[in-house]
């Protein structure tokens, strides 16, 4: 008698691995277009002349760190309020580059700001409190990387984990902060992160007191 | 890395003028002499030989940065929105009302204003308060001498410059970012001093507008937001003005606001700055580097008023 195989009855997953695969792409994109603007003027992506490379670097690797974080937090919401259970599945790999374009932006100041000059460093996050906010958000982002891992998980228990990975919010927040913070006037740009946060922690909680 | 990816000035100067640049800067230290003649209406006619400002060190920062990178709020907040958006902003024609204590009150026309008043090229350091920096070939007349034609009364301190109010040429004045009209004043003195300078060209072509055209001040020893663009009204005052970003955001940008890298900005350090293009920063000089306007601050308190 013939069997069926387990996937049927139940919605195919297959299409994950795949689209894990373009997602690594999409996540990469930014990175790639950062190099094309600076090493090749644009050639291969288009955009304007850039003045400035380094203020391009540290805002466009911190920009894309804070919507990673963002669209990340948006998995919940959208799991509860349209029931797309399919978003978790890229949740930690959307966090991860949160934490790479994190890095990648705290490193050039690092470099750039301050030639690795590790006392005017701790100077600057000391004295200047949207530094410090911001330094505080990617330190915290560090103990979640290295826990991204299946193995992580397994070796923490799921609820443990959640737990731990609960610190998205404060850094999430803080990141939000230093970009609110860093700008001469309210711009439009944190004030809409902002505002974004702010729905998606909002909706969580309307959600659970219902 | 990538500094080629910067048009050298021989690329957008002719380089006749661009030749003679390079040989200004490199003997500012010792004379400076030389001359750039550049042919082309009353924004550029030269009279003078050029002087410069520059050192040895401070190359040119190129036409693409200097007309492309811009504070303009009037245009939108980011850099590149004065390029985008004013591009269809008319300067002509062009009238500038002069007020306050002045011999005789009048509105003259930019042509009239200027006319005669011996343009030199200037090439300066300009130092944003958000620590940025460039170096800038100036096209402009000495403030002093249009200050000298006009003639204040013995009651004028203060110098105010008002920048256009026109929403629908000006679309950032939609959004309450500052309070408009923009507003900046000098200290009779430093109003006087010869290095402050009324600017209509750069690059020896016509001011842009995105660069403030057709007429805009430069303090060179002062954050370049002191330079206000698009002027269309001087007005001499007894009492000091209530200027733009002081009165926006008093606990960070003083009425004086001289480069001077002890004094840090609430958020920020002012200490360094990074050079467009560059990748390192490099140590900001006291007074953007022009030592010779101290004695103008003698026994001022830098740190109360910054």
């Amino acid at each position: 008698m013939a069997t069926l195989p387990p996937s049927v009855g139940r919605r195919s997953r297959n299409w994950i691995p795949g689209a894990k695969g373009v997602l690594w792409i999409g996540l990469l994109a930014p990175v790639f277009i950062l190099g094309d603007r600076i090493f090749l003027f644009g050639r291969l992506t288009g955009g304007d002349f850039v003045d400035d490379p380094v203020e391009l670097i540290q805002h466009w690797t911190g920009n894309t760190a804070l919507i990673l974080l963002l669209v990340g937090l948006a998995s919940t919401p959208l799991r509860r309020l349209m029931g797309w259970h399919w978003t978790i599945r890229f949740r930690r790999l959307v966090g991860l580059f949160a934490f790479f374009y994190a890095t990648l932006h705290v490193v050039s100041w690092f470099v750039f700001d301050h030639q690795l000059a590790l006392n005017p460093i701790i100077e600057d996050v000391l004295e200047r409190n949207w530094i410090l906010v911001g330094m505080l958000s990617w330190l915290l982002l560090i103990p979640l990387a290295l826990t991204s891992t299946s193995g992580w998980i397994r070796r923490l228990g799921g609820k443990k984990w959640n737990r731990l990975h609960q610190l998205v919010y404060p850094v999430a927040a803080l990141g939000v902060l230093h970009f609110l913070w860093q700008t001469k006037l309210l711009e439009r740009d944190p004030v809409l992160y902002s505002a974004a946060l702010v729905l998606l922690l909002g909706v969580r909680w309307l959600v659970r007191k219902k | 890395m990538p500094r080629n990816q910067h048009p050298h000035p021989s690329e957008v100067t002719p380089e006749s003028i661009y030749m003679d640049r390079r040989s200004f800067i490199k003997r500012a230290s010792v004379a400076g002499i030389g001359g750039s003649l550049i042919a082309g209406g009353v924004w550029a006619r030269q009279k003078n030989a050029p002087r410069v400002e520059g050192t040895f060190d401070d190359d040119l920062t190129p036409w693409e940065t200097v007309t492309g990178y811009n504070n303009f709020y009037e245009f939108g907040t980011g850099k590149g929105d004065p390029k985008k958006n004013a591009q269809d902003f008319r300067t002509d024609p062009w009238a500038i009302e002069v007020t306050g204590e002045v011999s005789e009150e009048r509105v003259f026309s930019f042509d009239e204003l200027v006319d005669g008043l011996d343009i030199e090229e200037r090439i300066y350091r300009m130092r944003c308060v958000e620590g940025w920096s460039m170096v800038v070939p100036w096209n402009g007349f000495m403030l002093k001498d249009l200050i000298e034609r006009l003639g204040p009364t013995e009651d004028a301190n203060y110098v105010e410059f008002t920048t256009l109010m026109d929403r629908r040429q000006m679309p950032g004045q939609n959004s309450p970012v500052l309070p408009w009209p923009y507003v900046e004043a000098l200290r009779m003195d430093e109003a006087m001093h010869p290095l402050t300078i009324l600017v209509t060209g750069v690059y020896g072509k016509k001011l842009p507008p995105q660069n403030g055209a057709p007429i805009r001040l430069i303090v060179p020893w002062k954050y370049g937001f002191k330079g206000a663009k698009s002027i269309v009204k001087i007005r001499f005052t007894k009492r000091q003005p209530r200027t733009t970003w002081n009165e926006a955001i008093p606990r960070e940008y003083g009425f004086y606001a001289n480069v001077n890298p002890e004094v840090d900005h609430p958020r920020w350090s002012q200490a360094t700055e990074r050079r467009l293009g560059e990748f390192f920063r490099r140590d900001t000089l006291m007074y953007n580097g022009y030592e010779e306007v101290a004695s103008l601050y003698d026994g001022m308190d830098l740190q109360r008023y910054f």
